[in-house]
């Protein structure tokens, strides 16, 4: 039957979750909605500017171009999953410290395809970095920032100052 | 806003082609989305059942074999074909094609066998596929069937399936000794839709260094893929230098019917095909004399 509720299992930041939820829902959708996290921003609802990027098994995706039943059994990581209770990840610390931040409306898609970059690549190059965030757009060009940010945060994580 | 659909997950290519079978043209087939989502938000696409087939294991991969050449399933990810050791070791020109499709985050998710059956005359893999002389295996219940890439696209978002059928693989032949493939396009912004593009593949007899085959196509051209059959004319059977590939350009360009909109005006276009045919020549043969 059309619309009928279908059964989902996921897990999002670690916790599991199941929903029966209608088969139109949108990842995003489900995150702001069902869940309340609404770190994962909707900017443009049509998979150009890259705000609602969360990561799934690890990489990084579009979670408004993603119905959520496709994410059945999978693992979600959101922006409020990346931190360590209060302990901010090295990527966020970084882009505080390093003022990598404008509005903040793009911020924490920037922190997620930067964090599957680093989970991939720990020591990424500037291009490397630039193709990461190349899908989200910031629009006060803060970009420049972002990279630094982003290249201090992987120094960091690799142990070196 | 997308409106409701019945929803169906199958595990594996008999259930996907049985409910095919069953619902015919009131299902359609979903795999990474990350073209139909956004036509399905605009309300351009009504569905009744939908059938979700990025769960489908069996066909996702990558396999080479230099006597059967390359085998991708239908449901490989973007990201897997731009990363694989192999394809950039044997058909380099689909990694470098990848590089510039769209963003990681499409690629991490969007599948090769959904671009292809999306049917988007301005899609990058498709030209690459025909300069590569690939075919593709179609399944419904019960029957095979391999068809060429370049009959593949009907129309502008129509595709070769019949209303039971769906795409397993992607076939690409080991090219012939002496070939050289590549492709490239022109954007606005890195990853976008091409304005237009071309990709060009250019066989070479050894010795003499006369152009023994020829493919050329391009995207966004046509309401197809389309293929520039009269350039590639111009290329076989001569010694190919620079100002033969201006005038390939030129050819192309005139076989060209593009589209109109805000990214650039049908005559902009056609110059640009110019221009793209013969950057994308130029290397072709740069590696035809290479390999």
């Amino acid at each position: 039957m059309k619309g009928e509720l279908k059964e989902l299992k996921l897990t999002v930041n670690g916790k599991s979750y199941e929903f029966k939820v209608k088969p139109k829902t949108l990842l995003v959708e489900l995150l702001r909605n069902e869940l309340k996290l609404t770190g994962a921003k909707i900017g443009c609802l049509d998979s150009a500017c890259g705000a609602c990027t969360v990561n799934i098994d690890g990489k990084a995706v579009r979670s408004c171009s993603i119905l959520a039943l496709q994410a059945n059994g999978r693992e979600v990581i959101t922006i409020e999953g990346v931190a360590d209770g209060y302990k901010l990840h090295p990527i966020q610390e970084a882009m505080v410290e390093h003022g990598a931040i404008e509005c903040g409306f793009c911020t924490p898609g920037m922190v997620m395809s930067a964090r599957a970059l680093l989970g991939e690549n720990p020591a990424p190059s500037q291009e490397e970095i630039k193709e990461a965030i190349q899908g989200n757009l910031c629009a006060d060009e803060g970009y420049v920032k972002y990279i630094e940010a982003i290249e201090i945060a992987a120094k960091k994580m690799r142990g070196g100052n | 806003m997308i409106a409701d659909f019945e929803y169906f997950a199958p595990k594996t290519v008999d259930e996907a082609l049985s409910l095919l079978s069953k619902y015919k043209e009131e299902a359609k087939i979903i795999a990474g989305g990350q073209s139909m989502l956004v036509v399905m938000k605009r309300g351009l696409l009504s569905i009744e059942h939908l059938i979700d087939i990025k769960g489908i294991e069996a066909l996702d991969y990558i396999k080479y074999d230099e006597k059967e050449g390359l085998r991708i399933g239908a449901l490989t990810m973007h990201r897997a074909i731009e990363k694989s050791p192999v394809i950039q070791k044997h058909f380099g020109v689909l990694s470098e094609m990848e590089r510039n499709l769209a963003t990681i985050q499409t690629r991490n998710w969007g599948t090769i066998g959904g671009n292809l059956c999306h049917g988007d005359p301005a899609g990058d893999p498709a030209p690459v596929f025909i300069a590569l002389n690939a075919k593709l295996k179609l399944a419904s219940l019960g029957k095979e069937r391999v068809i060429e890439m370049e009959e593949f696209s009907q129309d502008y978002l129509e595709v070769a399936l019949e209303p039971d059928e769906m795409l397993i693989e992607i076939q690409v032949p080991t090219p012939p000794s002496h070939t050289g493939t590549a492709c490239d396009k022109l954007m606005v912004m890195k990853g976008d839709m091409g304005v237009v593009g071309a990709a060009v593949s250019i066989t070479l007899s050894p010795g003499d260094g006369i152009c023994k085959d020829a493919r050329i196509a391009l995207s966004n051209c046509a309401s197809t893929p389309l293929r520039a059959r009269e350039a590639e004319k111009k290329l076989i059977g001569k010694v190919v230098n620079d100002s033969l590939l201006v005038e390939v350009g030129e050819v192309a360009s005139t076989e060209a019917t593009p589209p109109v909109d805000v990214h650039g005006s049908a005559e902009y276009r056609q110059e640009m095909v110019k221009v793209l045919v013969r950057r994308a020549a130029t290397k072709a043969l740069e590696r035809a004399k290479a390999a």
